[in-house]
């Protein structure tokens, strides 16, 4: 395959982003569901679009798309206006729908078979089919699939026409802990080939794990953008955070944190300790936990989750 | 291969390189059309709708003098009678809960993702629908063969010419019933039409036979164009005019408004 090094991803050349996203908005009748969404993608790079459920973010890949049409704002897609998903807009991109996607008869191979038709230079399908771990269902229909396969078979349909932009709406929503680190894997393979990547996903870790641009969004709006280490990072380490068994005392901890320090409980086995975090403060904290015969995990300091993030921003939780 | 596979990824260098375009055309048609094809034959209960059914009537009405009242050869008629039957339910039930549940699943969404043209996904259906009429054709008129029916090359000629009309005219029909309803609501009117046309819309009964004005406006319904047209010509006559014209018109008006209203979503 020595055709394949050296040839520079499409496009990338120009410097042109990939989505290009001013100002959208999306009315449906009375409600709005986008409200001034800025957002910017570019080759070789993963955005995730995180919120809660109904926060617009697949409005919004649906516009860009070129599948739902836009009250206002302006939307460029790999250099060109999306709306009414021209022809050979379409051949560049691929696409994974946050469900469905298929015959309910069809057998995986056949699917992908037929969407591989579209594209003029198609991966291999019966590698694609052994590589998602697809293999063990070939014979079953796809109603008959679990959700996981379904969503794989999905993604494989989305990479399958070699895309130079692929748009991932909750990818892996109902995907086991083990098909979760292959799409993670791919998305990133994806990335390192020159690809576009723009995701959705109210699952903070998987924002952190893939992205290099996160757009928080709530209500439409975008309410944080930046990289994962910029919407974490907080100036001075004023903060620690841990996980630990839930309802602990907290006023045994008081008593050995130094001066000045608070300790609260978040949600239940979430701990949070305030004031200047040093390595005494660490200490205490460690000790007053193994008192109680319990370890702390997860221990975080001066730096926030991109959970934390939102929840500042909104006072609301991510996964509602 | 040369490229390298970085550690911990089963995924090698270059692999999702991208390279777009837009597939041949006659290579999208003929997979779709295939697709289609295979999903018609695999589905149990379409197969009974589209052959059993139609094969059962063909023997029943052939053998048991009692059931209708038909003209000799009985075979003759019968053929015609069953040959309407096939194309009502491959054309218009069998395509509308097919295409109904299709959307349910995504899939008109799914090809529209894709570079594949619209016009090629309503082609490929109405290939795969093809297909299933060729084979419908064949073990009907092999089944009748065997009962009996001698074939002439006059009434062969005009009754295919009057199965592509009548498949067209019922397979508007479906696109336009299954591409703008809900699936289940789909199922249910799909089968309910199937259900009075073929007792009382001139395809088992003749229209002669019905009550009053019942066998007037049967002339007007593509299924009583069809049958009353397709026994004719296998009993040895032309088809009428006003059948051909009655199929015609239904394949535009309804071709026309499953255009309109096909839903992609």
């Amino acid at each position: 395959m020595g055709g394949i090094e050296g040839r520079a991803p499409l496009s990338s050349v120009s410097g042109e982003p990939a989505v290009e996203v001013r100002d959208l908005v999306v009315r449906y009748g009375e409600t709005t569901a986008v409200d001034g969404l800025d957002l910017d993608l570019h080759h070789g790079r993963v955005l995730a679009l995180l919120g809660p459920n109904g926060a617009g973010k697949t409005t919004t890949v649906e516009v860009c798309e070129g599948f739902r049409e836009r009250t206002s704002g302006s939307v460029r897609v790999l250099g060109v206006d999306p709306a009414g998903a021209p022809e050979a807009l379409r051949a560049r991109m691929g696409v994974m729908p946050q469900g469905g996607g298929a015959y309910p008869m069809v057998r995986v191979r056949e699917m992908l078979d037929l969407v591989a038709a579209c594209s003029a230079h198609p991966l291999d399908t019966g590698w694609l089919v052994r590589i998602l771990g697809l293999e063990s269902c070939a014979r079953l229909p796809y109603k008959r699939l679990s959700g996981g396969q379904q969503q794989r078979l999905s993604l494989a349909c989305a990479v399958v026409g070699r895309p130079e932009l692929v748009f991932l709406d909750e990818p892996t929503a109902s995907l086991d802990p083990q098909g979760r680190r292959l799409v993670w894997e791919l998305v990133r393979s994806l990335r390192a080939d020159g690809v576009a990547v723009l995701l959705t996903t109210h699952l903070m870790q998987e924002a952190e794990a893939l992205a290099d641009d996160v757009v928080i969004v709530d209500h439409g709006k975008v309410v944080a953008a930046g990289s994962p280490d910029e919407l974490t990072a907080t100036g001075s380490e004023q903060r620690m955070r841990f996980r630990a068994a839930p309802g602990m005392d907290l006023e045994l901890l008081d008593g050995v944190l130094p001066e000045g320090h608070t300790s609260t409980e978040g949600p239940p086995g979430h701990y949070t300790v305030e004031g200047a975090i040093d390595p005494q403060v660490l200490a205490a904290v460690t000790a007053w936990c193994a008192r109680q015969g319990v370890l702390a995990d997860d221990v975080r300091v001066g730096r926030r989750s991109l959970e934390d993030v939102f929840l500042d921003l909104t006072g609301r939780e991510l996964r509602s | 291969m040369s490229a390298a596979t970085p550690p911990g990824t089963p995924f090698p260098t270059g692999t999702f390189t991208p390279d777009p375009g837009v597939g041949s055309r006659a290579r999208m048609l003929a997979v779709h059309t295939r697709t289609e094809t295979v999903l018609a034959l695999r589905h149990s209960e379409q197969l009974l709708l589209t052959l059993v059914i139609p094969l059962a009537l063909l023997v029943g009405l052939t053998l048991l003098r009692g059931l209708v009242v038909l003209p000799d050869p009985r075979v003759n008629a019968a053929l015609g009678t069953v040959l309407a039957l096939a194309m009502m339910s491959t054309g218009f039930t069998s395509q509308a809960i097919a295409l109904g549940f299709d959307r349910r699943y995504g899939l008109m969404r799914r090809l529209a993702s894709t570079a594949i043209p619209r016009w090629l996904v309503v082609t490929g259906r109405l290939g795969g629908m093809a297909a299933v009429v060729v084979i419908q054709v064949v073990v009907l008129g092999g089944v009748a063969l065997l009962l009996g029916w001698r074939p002439e090359g006059a009434a062969v000629g005009w009754a295919l010419l009057l199965v592509v009309l009548g498949a067209a005219a019922f397979g508007a029909c479906g696109l336009l019933l299954g591409g703008a309803v809900r699936a289940d609501l789909v199922l249910v009117i799909a089968n309910v039409v199937w259900f009075v046309l073929l007792f009382v819309g001139g395809i088992v009964v003749p229209a002669a036979q019905l009550p009053g004005p019942l066998g007037a406006v049967v002339g007007l319904l593509p299924s009583g164009a069809l049958a009353e047209g397709l026994r004719g010509v296998l009993l040895g006559g032309a088809p009428a005019l006003s059948q051909v014209v009655v199929l015609v018109v239904w394949t535009a008006v309804a071709g026309f408004a499953a255009a309109r209203t096909l839903r992609w979503d």
